[in-house]
């Protein structure tokens, strides 16, 4: 069954207790800029003395406002994401200085030309390819970020500023890929419920101290908790590993729903989680040409060919021991769904089930994917 | 479970089915309307099964939409699994289970007797029985008559993915005077598309099998088997398969097969 610590906070709760903080740090004249994605090089919004904040976008609420604009079989990230800003219920939203976007795929860079119009939107062009021409031209849009950022705000940003936010960001990614790593205990301590709500609400508290103390004395409990109460026992629970879209939208009906129906989710491939973090910047090589390479090779399935993605999988699914492999895919996200082709190739080839379930962020399918929930870990014999 | 009677229970969005076993044999099996209220049903099945002389030391399995409303049941599983189990023990073969439910189509891979992978249709009703029942209201027949119609059409091409869409094709039809076995074609050829797309979206291997009720329509048989080029197996117990699994799940292990033919 889910397990939930005493004093879990909902997403919905972090969000509006990280409003009031958030509220406090710009009355004392802090600086916010807004983010939808993790390829945005957020050390040098660090750098540039403001804080980094992930925006509104997963909640059916603001899409129906959303698709007086926007197309209705669009992703609901992408409606979402619009519709918080349409209808100003985002308090990140409203507190960001400006808001940065990146054209990672279609609906969002044609979203983001939109966006404009309600709050000024810098968008960094996102190659889709790795090569050395990639890599150059992504640099150069960290360079441009750069310079935006010191002109948005007057502010010199040097290159010991960078280097300083890159060691801190790093330091944070090693922790949250430590308390990621919970899930490699067998049995596991910890539901995989809690462990994407924590992330996804993270970037709500605005300092990272605090981050990465929630992260520690998270981290310290449950291991003590499984050196008293687990270590050494058997688990039957079929272990599962997530991959695909941010599921921050659909958890409820798909990840919690699992782990009532007696499965453990262990391990996620997906963008608050170890794709993003699994490399850290090199902090052997100049400042630019590090941040590109790291966030270039971010596994996202906009980036093509994305075959790390399939080794990336796999090796998670040995790391994590996990039984059975469940992609979500948001609805109308092509190059997720198309992606999913050979996810599934894979996995199957290696022996490991697999279940695709593409959704949005409506409640119509809550029965259809509870069936499929359940089918799923009836074929998974542990 | 060691009980004298096995009792599968498989309510559908449509019909539910119930087949009682023993240790060697299918004693019997009925089918009832679903109705607007699962628990109403659930009531009814038990009460009928009193009647018949099961209740005394049995051990009951609900599947379908509606399991969970079976609330004397021991056992609660999906009918994907059910589905598979019990047309492994109707066919006796591996290979793929296509069943077209009244609100569900699933396609199973059956190896050695169990779910390998399964897919199901989304959320649009197009290629499950509710679209023909739509689309039988439409044209102002039953199921019975839309298919003979069919028989004597020719498919006229419905090409819409969802049902309400398909529907007003149809009705475009009807507006331009078309014959209405050739609608009824096409309503039925549509069914057929729809289902062999999502069974080749899933992947085919080994023989066919079809459940659920459309496995009785000898026109509907023919008209898969030539779009697939493959033999398709049905069964007369075809619709009872999610209710058989749902009852062979009860036996203890190491029983003996029971005898369907």
């Amino acid at each position: 069954m889910l397990r939930l610590p005493e004093n879990f906070e909902s997403f919905p709760e972090a969000r509006k207790s990280g409003f009031m903080k958030m509220k406090a740090h710009k009355d004392n004249g802090g600086k916010i800029v807004g983010t939808y994605c993790s390829f945005i090089p957020t050390e040098l919004i660090m750098a540039a003395g403001a804080i980094p904040v992930t925006l509104c976008a997963t909640s059916e609420e603001p899409i129906a406002a959303a698709q007086e604009h926007l197309p209705s079989n669009l992703c609901p990230l992408i409606k979402a994401s619009y519709g918080f800003a349409l209808t100003d219920t985002c308090p990140y939203f409203y507190f960001s200085d400006f808001i940065v976007g990146e054209t990672t795929c279609d609906g969002k860079k044609k979203m983001f030309e939109l966006m404009n119009d309600i709050k000024n939107t810098y968008v960094m062009q996102l190659p889709s390819s790795r090569d050395e021409v990639a890599l150059t031209m992504w640099e150069a849009e960290i360079k441009k970020f750069w310079k935006k950022l010191e002109d948005f705000y007057g502010v010199t940003i040097t290159e010991e500023d960078v280097k300083k936010a890159i060691l801190q960001k790093n330091a944070e990614r090693d922790l949250v890929l430590e308390y990621l790593d919970l899930g490699k205990l067998n049995p596991s301590p910890i539901s995989g419920y809690e462990l994407g709500t924590k992330l996804d609400t993270l970037s709500f508290i605005p300092s990272m101290e605090e981050r990465c103390k929630q992260l520690r004395e998270r981290i310290d409990e449950v291991k003590a908790d499984w050196e008293a109460n687990y270590k050494g026992k058997v688990s039957r629970k079929p272990r599962i590993l997530i991959t695909g879209c941010p599921n921050g939208g659909v958890r409820d009906k798909t990840i919690k729903v699992l782990e009532e129906l007696g499965a453990d989710v262990v391990a996620f491939d997906t963008c608050n989680s170890n794709r993003e973090k699994i490399e850290k910047v090199d902090t052997t090589l100049p400042v630019t040409e590090a941040l590109a390479k790291k966030y270039l090779n971010i596994n996202c399935s906009v980036m093509s060919p994305n075959t790390n993605r399939l080794k990336f999988i796999s090796d998670m699914i040995d790391d994590y021991q996990v039984d059975g492999v469940l992609e979500i895919i948001l609805q109308a996200c092509h190059t997720f769904s198309i992606e999913s082709y050979n996810v599934k190739k894979s996995i199957l080839a290696k022996g490991i089930p697999y279940l695709k379930v593409e959704t949005d962020y409506s409640k119509a399918d809550a029965g259809q994917i509870n069936t499929r929930l359940e089918a799923f870990l009836e074929t998974i014999a542990v | 479970m060691d009980c004298k009677y096995y009792i599968g229970i498989d309510i559908g969005s449509t019909a539910s089915k119930v087949v009682v076993t023993d240790n060697e044999f299918l004693l019997d099996s009925f089918c009832m309307p679903t109705g607007w209220n699962s628990k109403e049903t659930a009531k009814a099945i038990i009460q009928k099964l009193k009647e018949k002389g099961f209740s005394e030391d049995m051990a009951c399995a609900a599947t379908g939409y509606g399991r969970i409303c079976v609330d004397y049941a021991d056992k609660n599983i999906t009918e994907i699994t059910c589905h598979g189990k019990g047309a492994y023990a109707l066919f006796k073969v591996n290979g793929t289970v296509i069943d077209i439910g009244g609100q569900d189509t699933k396609i199973i891979t059956l190896e050695e007797g169990m779910v390998k992978d399964f897919l199901m249709n989304d959320k649009c009703a197009a290629g499950t029985g509710k679209f023909i029942e739509v689309m039988a209201n439409r044209l102002g027949c039953d199921f019975g008559e839309l298919y003979a119609l069919a028989y004597s059409g020719d498919a006229l091409s419905i090409s819409s993915m969802c049902t309400v869409f398909a529907e007003s094709e149809v009705i475009s039809y009807i507006g331009s005077g078309e014959k209405r076995e050739n609608i009824a074609a096409g309503v039925i050829d549509s069914v057929a598309n729809k289902v062999i797309s999502l069974a080749k979206k899933h992947g085919i291997k080994g023989e066919v099998m079809l459940t659920g009720g459309l496995s009785f329509t000898p026109y509907f048989v023919e008209l898969m088997s030539k779009k697939l080029d493959k033999k398709i197996h049905t069964h007369p117990l075809g619709r009872y398969a999610g209710a058989i699994g749902a009852a062979l799940s009860l036996r203890p292990k190491q029983s003996n097969p029971i005898v369907f033919d």
